[in-house]
C-alpha cells in the first residue's frame, strides 16, 4: 500500500485483517506506562487540514508521535493554505520540506487522491467531502471486531445521511469486505442518486431493521439538510429515523450502537441512549490512535527493523 | 491574396456536399477559379493520398478574449482553429463584458479580422447573461450576427425564453441554447449516476438538460423561432430532437467530441481536466449521442472549445471550471470514433454548420467561385495527442496521449495557405 486514499486501497479483506493486527500490537503499546515505541524516528508526518476536525487531527497526532515520528501542522489556521489555491502547490510545498507522508482533510471529494498523484510521499485520507474517510472504518471494524470477534455474516445498518457522508462510503466497503451483511436506512432524499455495485439493501423502515441486526450505526444529521429542502423537518427526521429511547428496546440484547461523532443528541440519537453499556461511541475514539498507528506504521515503517511487539492472537481480542 | 498569383492545390480527392471526385483545385484572388483534373499554377500545395474539402466551422468556440486573454486570445485560439482545418469559429459570448452589445461585438469581430480563421460573434441573448432582461439582439444582429445565446448557462425562465424567441423570431436569427436547468443541477459538477454516487461528488441528472430541451421544442412550436440546441449529451435529448424534426419544426443540434468519446467513468481520476458543462454521461448516452449524429438526428459537431489555464486545472474537481479544449482534435476525434463516410463528417463539420450560421456563401463548399476556404486532410496518418504542443495558450485536452487517426495538413483561408504541412504559418 503506497497511499491510503480509500478502503479499496487496503486490498480487501486480507489487508483489513494486517491492519487489525498491527492494531492489536499498538493497543498494547497504549497501554504501557510510555506508549511510545520508535518504529518512524526519523520521518515527519503532516497535516494538510482544508477543514476543521480537532477530533481526527488529535488522533492522527497522538497516533504519530507514540511512533517517535515528527510532526507538522499546515492546517488552514496557521498557513497560507486556503479555498483556491492551487492543490499542486501547496502539495509540492510541503513535500520540499521532505515530508514522509501527508494527512489530507478536505470538503472536496478527490483532494487527496490529486494531491497523491504529484508528491512522492505516502497521502492518507483523513476525509474526503462526501468521499471516503478510510481510517474511520477501519476503528470501526476494529471495535466491532473487539465485541463481535468478527464481522463474517453480521448485520450492520448504517441509518442516517449517507448521501453526504464519507463514513457510511467507507464503511460500506469496509464492512462488506470483511463478509457483513450492510442495510441502509434512510429517506429517498438522503440517499445516493445511485446504489448500482454497492452491496447493500436498503430499508425506509427503522423500526423492522432494528430487531435483526448486530450493531446499528447512527450518522450526524446536519442542520443545513434542512435548507436544501431534504427534509421538512428535523423533528420528523427524528420521529421517522432517530434512535429514540422507546426505539432502542427493538434492537436485541446483544447489539451495539455507534456513531462516528460528534453527535446530535436528541436528533440522531437520544441522549440517554448514547450513554447505554451498548454504545460503543467512546470504544470508537480510543481506538483511533491505535488504528492511525498501524496505518502510518504500514505506509511508513516498511524496511524498519523495529518491528512491533508480537502481536496477540487476533481470535482472542474479544473483550 | 491576388499578389500571390495562383495556387493549385494537387493530387487530392475532393469531397463536397456534392460528392467525390479526384481532382485538382485551383485558387486565384481568393476564390475557387477551377475543380478538375491536370491543374497546375504559380504555386502548389500537395494534396496526394488526402482530402481536400470545405474549410471546417465550429458553432461553439470559447475564444476567452476579452476577459480571460491568460487562457487563450482571438488569435491563439484561431490559429489552433487553422490547425484544426477550421476556417470559420462562431465565439461565444461569455466573454468578460459578455458579448451583450454592438461594442463588444465590434471589437471581438475587428480583433478577428487579423486572425488566421474568420471569426464571426454571437450575441447574449439576456444582458450580461443574466437571465433577466433581453439584450440588445437587433442592434447585434445589424452588425451581422446570426446566432444568439447565453452559454455557459441556459435561459432558466420560460417566460423570458418565450420572449427571445419571439423576439428574435422578428430579426430572422437563431438562437442556441445551453440546455440545463438550474434548479436540478445546480451545486452539480458531474453526472449523476453511478459514479457521482461513489465518488461522492454533487451530481448533474440527465433530466437538467432534457427538460429544457423539452421546453425549448414546445416554445419552438409557440414562436416558430428557430433553435439550435448546443452539446446535448443525454439520450433522451437526441430522441426529443428527432422527433421534433420530424414534426417539422425548425429545430437543430450539435454534439461535442467529448461527449461521443468520454464517459462519466473517466471522473474516477478525480482530475478535473474531465469536468465539463454539460457533464460527460453514460455509455448509452454515448451510443445515443453517436447515432444521433450517424442518421442526422444532429446536425453538427461542434468543440465547445473550452480553454482553461493549469492552475484552474490544479484545484479540487468541484472547485475547478468546467471545460475542454477541443479545436485541435474535433476532426481527427469524429474520423477515429464515429465509423462514418468522410463526407458525412465534413459536413457535420462543415456545410451544415456554415448553413446554420448563415454563411454558406463563404464557408462549407468546393465549388468554382466560391470562397477558397479549404481544407486538407490526410486521413490515414496517426498522431498522438499533445495539450503541451497544441497552438491554444491552454493545454487543457482530455485526450492527452491518445493516439488518433486523421490529420490536417494544409488550410487555405480566402485562398492563403495558413497552415502548410501541419504548421501554422502566421
Ligand atoms: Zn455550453
Amino acid at each position: 500500500m503506497r497511499h491510503l486514499l480509500g478502503v479499496a486501497d487496503l486490498g480487501g479483506a486480507e489487508g483489513i485483517e494486517e491492519v487489525m493486527r498491527l492494531t492489536d500490537s499498538f493497543v498494547e503499546v497504549s497501554e504501557r506506562a510510555i506508549p511510545r515505541v520508535p518504529a518512524l524516528r526519523g520521518k515527519t508526518v503532516a497535516w494538510l487540514f482544508y477543514e476543521d476536525s480537532t477530533r481526527t487531527r488529535l488522533s492522527f497526532e497522538t497516533a504519530a508521535k507514540r511512533l517517535s515520528a515528527d510532526t507538522m501542522n499546515f492546517s488552514v489556521s496557521s498557513s497560507s493554505v486556503k479555498k483556491g489555491e492551487s492543490l499542486r502547490d501547496t502539495a509540492r510545498t510541503i513535500e520540499a520540506m521532505g515530508i514522509d507522508a501527508i494527512v489530507v482533510r478536505h470538503a472536496s471529494a478527490g483532494a487527496p487522491h490529486r494531491i497523491a498523484t504529484w508528491v512522492d510521499a505516502a497521502v492518507v485520507n483523513a476525509g474526503d467531502g462526501w468521499h471516503e474517510h478510510p481510517t474511520q472504518a477501519l476503528l470501526d471494524i476494529y471495535t466491532l471486531r473487539q465485541r463481535l470477534g468478527s464481522l463474517e455474516g453480521r448485520h450492520i445498518a448504517i441509518v442516517g445521511d449517507i448521501k453526504h457522508s464519507r463514513v457510511a462510503r467507507s464503511d460500506v466497503w469496509a464492512f462488506t469486505a470483511m463478509g457483513a451483511r450492510v442495510t441502509l436506512v434512510a429517506p429517498p432524499t438522503l440517499l445516493p442518486p445511485s446504489l448500482e455495485g454497492w452491496p447493500v439493501t436498503v430499508s425506509q423502515d427503522l423500526d423492522s431493521v432494528l430487531s435483526t441486526v448486530d450493531a446499528v450505526y447512527l450518522l450526524r444529521m446536519q442542520h443545513e439538510r434542512m435548507t436544501e429542502a431534504l427534509l421538512p423537518s428535523l423533528r420528523e427526521y427524528t420521529a421517522c429515523f432517530g434512535l429514540t429511547n422507546q426505539r432502542v428496546e427493538l434492537l436485541r440484547d446483544d447489539a451495539w450502537v455507534m456513531h462516528p461523532g460528534p453527535m446530535n443528541r436528541g436528533v440522531e440519537i437520544a441522549a440517554d441512549v448514547a450513554d447505554l453499556p451498548r454504545s460503543l461511541i467512546l470504544d470508537q475514539v480510543r481506538n483511533g490512535v491505535a488504528v492511525r498507528m498501524a496505518v502510518l506504521y504500514l505506509l511508513l515503517g516498511a524496511g524498519s527493523d523495529l518491528v512491533p511487539p508480537p502481536a496477540t492472537p487476533k481470535e482472542d481480542s474479544v473483550v | 491574396m491576388s499578389e500571390a498569383g495562383s495556387l493549385v492545390i494537387k493530387g487530392g480527392r475532393v469531397v463536397d456536399a456534392a460528392g467525390e471526385r479526384d481532382a485538382d483545385v485551383i485558387v486565384v484572388d481568393g476564390l475557387i477559379a477551377a475543380v478538375g483534373p491536370g491543374l497546375s499554377a504559380d504555386r502548389t500545395l500537395d494534396a496526394g493520398g488526402c482530402i481536400v474539402g470545405p474549410g471546417l466551422v465550429d458553432l461553439h468556440s470559447h475564444l476567452r478574449e476579452p476577459g480571460k486573454e491568460e487562457a487563450e486570445t482571438i488569435a491563439s485560439g484561431a490559429r489552433g482553429a487553422a490547425l484544426g482545418g477550421y476556417t470559420a469559429v462562431l465565439a461565444m459570448p461569455n466573454t468578460t463584458p459578455a458579448m451583450d452589445s454592438a461594442a463588444v461585438v465590434r471589437q471581438v469581430v475587428e480583433i478577428g479580422r487579423t486572425a488566421p480563421c474568420d471569426v464571426y460573434a454571437s450575441g447574449a441573448i439576456t444582458v450580461g447573461r443574466n437571465g433577466e432582461q433581453l439584450a440588445p439582439m437587433a442592434e447585434m444582429a445589424a452588425l451581422g450576427v446570426r446566432i444568439f445565446t447565453d452559454d455557459g448557462a441556459g435561459v432558466q425562465d420560460n417566460g423570458l425564453m418565450r420572449r427571445a424567441m419571439e423576439y428574435a423570431s422578428g430579426l430572422g436569427v437563431t438562437l442556441a441554447q445551453h440546455c440545463e436547468d438550474d434548479a436540478l443541477c445546480g451545486g452539480g459538477h458531474m453526472h449523476e449516476g453511478e459514479w457521482s454516487a461513489r465518488l461522492g461528488i454533487p451530481g448533474q441528472p440527465a433530466e437538467a438538460e432534457e427538460l429544457m430541451v423539452m421546453r425549448d421544442i414546445a416554445l419552438a412550436r409557440l414562436t416558430g423561432c428557430r433553435i439550435h440546441f448546443q452539446h446535448l449529451s443525454t439520450a433522451r435529448s437526441v430522441e426529443m430532437v428527432r422527433t421534433a424534426i420530424a414534426s417539422g419544426l425548425a429545430v437543430s443540434a450539435e454534439a461535442t467530441p467529448h461527449h461521443f468519446t468520454l464517459t462519466h467513468a473517466e471522473c474516477q481520476s478525480y482530475d478535473p481536466i474531465f469536468k465539463v458543462n454539460p457533464p460527460l454521461r453514460t455509455a448509452q448516452d454515448v451510443a445515443a449521442v453517436k447515432a444521433g449524429l450517424a442518421d442526422g438526428t444532429i446536425a453538427v459537431i461542434a468543440t465547445d472549445h473550452a480553454p482553461h489555464t493549469p492552475e484552474t486545472k490544479e484545484l479540487p474537481f468541484d472547485q475547478a471550471p468546467p471545460g475542454m479544449l477541443g479545436l485541435e482534435t474535433a476532426l481527427a476525434l469524429a474520423l477515429t470514433e464515429l465509423g462514418l463516410p468522410i463526407q458525412q463528417v465534413l459536413g457535420a463539420l462543415s456545410w451544415r454548420p456554415a448553413e446554420i450560421i448563415g454563411v454558406g456563401g463563404t464557408h462549407g463548399s468546393v465549388a468554382v467561385g466560391r470562397a477558397a476556404n479549404l481544407c486538407v486532410i490526410d486521413p490515414e496518418v496517426t498522431w498522438t495527442v499533445d495539450g503541451a504542443a497544441m497552438a491554444s495558450r491552454s493545454a487543457n485536452t482530455p485526450f492527452q496521449g491518445r493516439e488518433l487517426r486523421g490529420k490536417v495538413r494544409h488550410t487555405v483561408l480566402h485562398g492563403e495557405p495558413v497552415v502548410i504541412d501541419g504548421q501554422a504559418q502566421r
